[in-house]
């Protein structure tokens, strides 16, 4: 690809323009037509046909002016150069995306008068990324296609509910114990599938997300069955629960302040934040060690792999065993949440969203799975009320996405190691803290 | 001299197919053993039966004194065999630092960057391109690449399937002369497939021929490449 482009003049560039937007204005005037420029009115006696040439004015100019935005754009990016264009993009992104996001999740609970209905989306969307970056071990570090992770978002949840339910164990507790029952499945999944590559590793790893989520079905007399379980106990910090009564043990209590469910939601908010952090940590960490290396390698070549010594089994396993670890986290953080679990938050929807997370940001990369959660959970959730709309935004993002990034939000990877610089590595990931 | 490696009546299968027959080979202390024949003699499968995938059926072979008949891969691996498979293999992603250091999986980290010194005398092109994705090199450096992944690991014996598949003369030349320079100061042990006949007898002490999965001539370098038979099956308009 040469950088050179060679060189047009205004007047070329301008006819070409004119013609891509003509072209552009005729089509959306065709689609138009019948989507704005029609429209049918309930009368007395049937329908009566009405016009609104205003509007669809309007709808037309708009299609043609994003259109010569597009090509102006397009035109930029050729001239400087396709690869530099994209590795500054990269290097800006990842400098000033990562602590903006960062500060801005850090300080979202805390914007004075913020309702609660947006701490609790915030929630929702931090489930999702931890979970997004749960599975980015698997699928994107590995290279192991896994349709079937709410399996262990569903374990992790039911260990915690059922603790809860019969032995009366607090999240604390649970929360390691959910982990490590997730990541012992995972384990009893990767044994089965350790020959099985691609569209087969795909259909059996699907059956496993359904088969875990039918026996918790039809073990009724252990979890209830479709009636799911109730009064999953809340988190406390450090021995103070959220109850809304106040009083002598309670959070508000203790601080002499109202009580609020904003403290709650708040508190709910700070946990999973610190448990995606982990998550990525944790990914951060072991990509940089002899573990997380052989994920990626075996990701590309699992015959090379081989020939070079490493452990093909046991490399699959623990990226299983750690990938399901994370979603047992995130499980068990859910029922806290919810309070209340059923089956039927362990759809394969779930997995198919929590993939596509992955998928979209890019596979193997931090900050694209996190970027994809805000847009797949985080933006729909806020569009509820423009929810006639919802399904539109979604078909224009995917066609951006399409057009602009058709390998992921962030498809570049950065080598785990880089010549003269492996000491400073660990610093470096300390300040980049978010990826 | 002491024996690195011996097979002895070792046969191979792919489900029905044999495919190896009953393969008796030595590979000494030090020396440049080549394997030459024909497209889909067996000469892959060979290699890959010595490193433990497939198994061999039936046979034995013994590794420096030992018997790896039954060792798992990566087993196999840490015990100081070093193989690069046909076909390059290297990871298209990592860059080439990171593929370099996927091949010293078995050495200790002091080691590392002394190998890595060495790596980067034998092929000064992969210094420059130390930090560039695997993948986006060309044809020739990928094949430095999996010959310097494979020596990462400090091997005592080096088995390479077709170092010089679709590469220029020159850089052919390149790569021949690494392993001569291998063989003669690091006393590198090496077992080679090659398709250009001619190179390869030249530069080993001795050579097998492999037909149809068994072993019908072998003999010095030199020897094998006076004989008419030889000649005629394999360096016919070659060189
Ligand atoms: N995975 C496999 N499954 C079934 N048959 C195989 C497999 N790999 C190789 N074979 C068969 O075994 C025989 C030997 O193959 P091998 O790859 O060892 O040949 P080769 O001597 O290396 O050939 P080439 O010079 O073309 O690389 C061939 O007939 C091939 O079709
Ligand atoms: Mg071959």
């Amino acid at each position: 690809m040469s950088d050179a482009v060679p060189a047009v003049s205004g007047r070329d560039t301008l006819i070409r323009y004119l013609r891509d937007a003509g072209g552009v204005g005729i089509l959306a005037l065709a689609i138009f037509v019948p989507f704005i420029g029609l429209r049918l009115h309930g009368h007395m006696n049937g329908l009566a046909l009405g016009y609104r040439p205003k509007l669809l004015a309007i709808g037309v100019v708009l299609a043609v002016l994003a259109r010569v935005l597009v090509l102006i754009w397009q035109d930029r990016r050729v001239h400087q150069g396709r690869a530099a264009w994209r590795a500054a993009r990269i290097a800006s992104a990842g400098k000033y995306v990562t602590p903006l996001l960062l500060g801005f999740a850090v300080l979202l609970p805390l914007v004075p008068g913020i309702a609660n209905f947006y701490i609790d989306l915030g929630v929702l969307v931090m489930t999702y990324v931890m979970l997004g970056w749960g599975l980015n071990i698997v699928v994107g570090l590995a290279g192991l296609l896994d349709l079937g992770y709410v399996a262990f978002y569903a374990v992790g949840a039911y260990s915690f509910a059922l603790l809860a339910h019969y032995y009366h164990f607090t999240f604390w507790e649970c929360l390691p114990l959910s982990g490590l029952f997730a990541a012992l499945w995972g384990v009893c999944l990767g044994f089965p599938v350790l020959r099985l590559r691609g569209d087969y590793l795909a259909i059996v790893t699907l059956a496993f997300g359904e088969i875990i989520r039918l026996v918790i079905t039809n073990w009724i007399s252990l979890t209830g069955g479709p009636n799911g379980i109730y009064n999953i106990p809340h988190p406390t910090f450090f021995g103070l629960n959220f109850n809304l009564g106040g009083g002598a043990g309670t959070f508000s209590g203790f601080f002499g302040i109202d009580p609020d469910p904003k403290q709650l939601t708040t508190y709910l908010y700070y946990i999973i934040f610190f448990l995606a952090l982990l998550t990525n940590w944790v990914t951060l960490r072991l990509r940089r060690l002899p573990m997380g290396r052989a994920w990626e390698a075996l990701r590309e070549d699992e015959i090379a792999c081989r020939s070079l010594g490493i452990n093909v089994r046991n490399t699959k396993l623990t990226a299983f065993a750690i990938g399901a670890m994370f979603g047992g986290f995130a499980g068990c953080f859910f029922a806290t949440r919810q309070n209340f679990i059923s089956p039927d938050s362990f759809t394969f929807i779930e997995s198919a969203t929590v993939l596509a997370i992955v998928v979209l940001g890019g596979a193997g990369s931090q900050l694209g799975v996190a970027l994809a959660a805000v847009v797949m959970i985080g933006i729909p959730a806020l569009l509820q009320d423009l929810s006639i709309y919802r399904m539109l935004f979604f078909g224009l993002a995917l066609v951006i996405m399409m057009v602009v990034r058709p390998r992921g939000f962030v498809s570049t990877r950065t080598p785990s190691i880089a010549l003269g610089r492996r000491k400073l590595i660990s610093s470096e990931l300390i300040s980049e803290g978010h990826g | 001299m002491s024996t690195m490696l011996s097979l002895s009546g070792v046969t191979a299968f792919y489900g029905q197919i044999q495919a190896l027959r009953g393969i008796d080979l030595t590979v000494e202390k030090g020396e440049i053993v080549t394997l030459i024949g024909a497209n889909g003699a067996g000469k892959s499968t060979l290699m890959m039966t010595i490193c433990g995938n497939p198994r061999a059926r039936t046979g034995s072979i013994i590794y420096q004194g030992e018997d790896i008949t039954q060792c798992a891969m990566h087993d196999i691996a840490r015990k100081r065999i070093a193989h690069a498979p046909e076909g390059r293999r290297i990871f298209p992603r990592m860059s080439v630092e990171e593929n370099l250091l996927m091949g010293a999986q078995v050495v200790k980290f002091a080691d590392y960057d002394k190998q890595l010194a060495l790596m980067f005398d034998l092929f000064p092109r992969l210094k420059e391109r130390i930090n560039q994705r695997g993948g986006t090199l060309s044809g020739g450096e990928q094949q430095m690449l999996a010959i310097a992944r494979a020596l990462m690991s400090k091997p005592d014996l080096l088995m390479l399937d077709e170092p010089s598949l679709g590469l220029a003369p020159l850089v052919v030349k390149q790569i021949f002369g690494a392993i001569r320079q291998l063989n003669r100061e690091l006393g590198l042990t090496v077992l080679l497939v090659e398709q250009n006949a001619y190179q390869a007898l030249r530069l080993a002490h001795r050579g097998y021929v492999l037909v149809n999965g068994a072993i019908t001539m072998q003999g010095g370098g030199a020897e094998l490449l006076a004989r008419p038979e030889i000649k005629a099956a394999y360096l016919e308009g070659g060189h």
